[in-house]
């Protein structure tokens, strides 16, 4: 019998604290400060999710208006405005309309007349001007617009009639991203099994933190490789025609995703107790069959959970897919470029408008990608969790 | 359309600290201009600051780029003095400062910039017209022998939609239309060059300044139009057909003082020949301070 059995059973008390024994004062302080901060951590992502899901409220609730043509009052009728009607056409708050004197407010009308003139006529007369594009349906599905053949999914967010539909971008985040999945998947399940199961100590030594210092490669540097060199040698390989396209970067995105994917599973297998293997190996079987049909059976749910958080790793990665590819193309094609949802926020978050429609839609994207990257990441974290528990026995 | 202005705890810090190095700067007698904007201008802004500051050294000009909506939001947030655009301020631009510091921004003229069209160095093609290229970025022409090249098929690079030359290419060549989705965005004009010297049936524009690299062509204005090249003379004599002013929007509050001097000199016979050194087109004769 273990002597943690002999001495019954002990009480944890709270947070750990023994009530057998006499807590010293600073160190109970300084255990309450490092629960503090701890907690801390989850306090700033949900501070994040607020942030950001607040911005984008505006959209949800319908209150944008993108239209290009919208109801403009001349300037000569400023008298005839109750102050209640001119802060609502001005969009301002009470107190700004206080603030302000009656040049500056008439100035303000004249821009909105200003605003008018400033499209061209063609544009004036299109039934698509007058059309609010912030609505879900044009957000979500396809639409015909002015001088295209056939309804299609456009993202257009700068010019005269601004076209969001986020369908391209979805798809071109989802495109490289499964590319990357299938390129680094196996290289780093294998990696992992070959290390864990199969080499020699002296060269698991090597490898395993060679691999794992892929990840220390700043991303900006990979997509500065594959936009000069990758490129150009795929295109010679593969033979097709345009050249920066999804395909170069998922291929990049692998070498972000390598890293992440290896050092899990490595770690789900490494955590297959030993006896397993000895069994096998006791049993006849050789070194190859126990790796790969005892202990990656085994060790399968944190294969799954690697996979998983790879995943969310691919689709968050902004700078190699920015820098290699960046055209909203709506197609599944692997060979046409895509745009995504991350190099769409990072390239456009700094011109669009504050408060604006683009600005709105740019944030439901972030906090679209961040319900993702969270759900994601909290089923890769039970799912090994629930693996160790399960390896060791105590479920 | 129901934009709230966001009286913040950003917008107070940024304001307590322009008070403090206000009040800072009152001290000196050094003079700080800050300068931010389009990243088309960004070079020639430097080395304005650079030969102004080498003549009088007691003005410290700090110069970024960023991009033209960059600069304005900067102009509106009053973080900077001058605010360099690659495009005309837009309304909505103007209404932004009208409700920040209750007066539109004063427009000056800088430069002119001729839009080149870039294509492989390998490209037997010499000339294109302005409708031509209207229909290849939009995504209608899509092979090179349509426009009598060779037969293969095109990939169109662009800027990314952030940039002012984005915009003024859409609303000026391509007559407001979408560009085509297959369209490469990339994010700078050396970018757009470098993917075209790469790419030898690709196509893409850019400003002049950056001409080495790929080959430009010549440009017709319509189909029975005689071509024109690039050059100083034509561009501004306002021959070539793809070319737009360059320009500095200020606070009318702020123009004062070392800015307004600053502004005038920018202007003059000697700012305007930095601009010649840094490859754009200078201002013509009846447009410059004397």
């Amino acid at each position: 019998m273990s002597p943690r059995h002999t001495t019954g059973k002990r009480s944890h008390g709270w947070m750990g604290l023994h009530r057998g024994h006499r807590a010293r004062p600073l160190e109970w302080l300084a255990e309450k400060f490092i629960f503090a901060v701890s907690l801390s951590a989850i306090l700033v992502v949900l501070l994040i999710f607020l942030f950001v899901a607040r911005e984008a409220a505006p959209l949800l609730y319908g209150r944008m208006n993108s239209a290009a043509v919208q109801e403009v009052i001349p300037v000569s009728e400023f008298d005839k405005l109750s102050p209640a009607q001119l802060q609502q056409y001005l969009g301002l708050t009470p107190s700004e309309l206080a603030a302000m004197d009656r040049a500056t407010l008439q100035s303000l009308m004249e821009v909105k007349v200003e605003a008018l003139a400033e499209i061209p006529a063609a544009f004036r007369e299109d039934p698509d001007a007058r059309i609010n594009t912030t609505q879900w349906r044009y957000l979500l599905r396809s639409h015909q617009w002015t001088d295209y053949a056939k309804p299609e999914f456009i993202w257009q967010p700068v010019g005269q009639i601004k076209k969001y539909n986020i369908i391209p971008l979805l798809i071109g985040s989802l495109k490289t991203t499964l590319v990357g999945l299938l390129f680094a998947v196996p290289l780093a399940v294998g990696a992992a099994i070959y290390v864990s199961q199969l080499a020699r100590p002296r060269v698991r030594e090597v490898v395993k933190p060679t691999i794992e210092m892929l990840s220390g490669i700043p991303s900006v540097v990979v997509g500065f490789f594959a936009l000069l060199v990758m490129a150009t040698v795929l295109q010679r390989v593969f033979g097709y025609q345009t050249r920066l396209n999804a395909f170069v970067a998922g291929i990049a995105l692998g070498f972000a995703v390598i890293p992440v994917v290896f050092s899990i599973a490595e770690d789900a297998l490494t955590s297959v107790p030993q006896a397993y293997t000895q069994a096998a190996l006791a049993l006849g079987s050789s070194k190859w069959q126990a790796a790969w049909q005892i202990v990656l059976p085994a060790a399968l749910p944190g294969v799954f959970a690697a996979t998983v958080l790879g995943f969310g790793r691919a689709i968050g990665e902004t700078m190699i897919v920015l820098m290699v590819c960046s055209a909203s193309v709506m197609s599944w094609n692997i060979f046409d470029s895509a745009r995504s949802i991350t190099t769409t926020i990072a390239a456009e978050m700094a011109e669009a408008v504050s408060g604006g429609p683009h600005y709105r839609i740019l944030f439901l994207l972030g906090a679209m990608l961040f319900a993702v990257t969270f759900v994601l990441n909290l089923i890769g974290d039970v799912v090994m969790h629930r693996l160790k528990l399960q390896l060791e026995g105590k479920r | 359309m129901n934009y709230r202005s966001p009286l913040t705890l950003k917008t107070l810090l940024v304001k307590s600290l322009v008070v403090v190095a206000t009040l800072g700067m009152a001290g000196s007698s050094r003079a700080d201009i800050t300068v931010k904007g389009s990243d088309t201008l960004v070079i020639l802004a430097q080395k304005w600051a650079e030969v102004y500051m080498g003549k009088n050294a007691g003005t410290k000009i700090q110069v970024t780029g960023g991009g033209t909506g960059t600069g304005f939001a900067a102009l509106q947030n009053q973080t900077t003095d001058l605010c360099d655009a690659s495009r005309k301020i837009k309304a909505k631009e103007i209404e932004a400062c009208i409700k920040a510091f209750g007066k539109r921004p004063t427009e000056y003229k800088v430069a002119i910039d001729g839009l080149s069209v870039f294509v492989s160095a390998d490209n037997p093609l010499k000339e294109i017209s302005v409708p031509q290229l209207e229909s290849i970025f939009t995504g209608k022409t899509r092979n090179w022998k349509e426009v009598g090249g060779t037969d293969a098929p095109i990939t169109v690079y662009s800027r990314e939609n952030s940039s002012g030359t984005y915009e003024f290419f859409k609303e000026h060549v391509l007559q407001g239309k979408d560009f085509a989705a297959s369209a490469q965005t990339m994010p700078g004009t050396a970018a757009v060059l470098q993917a075209v010297a790469k790419d030898k049936h690709g196509i893409g524009y850019g400003g002049a300044a950056y001409g080495a690299g790929a080959k430009h062509l010549a440009v017709k204005a319509d189909d029975s139009a005689p071509a024109i090249e690039p050059t100083e003379a034509n561009v501004v004599g306002q021959k070539y057909p793809i070319w737009r002013y360059l320009f500095i929007y200020v606070n009318p509050a702020l123009d004062k003082g070392e800015v307004a001097t600053y502004l005038k000199w920018i202007r003059s016979d000697d700012g305007q020949k930095v601009v010649k050194d840094v490859g754009y087109f200078p201002l013509p004769a009846v447009l410059r301070d004397k």
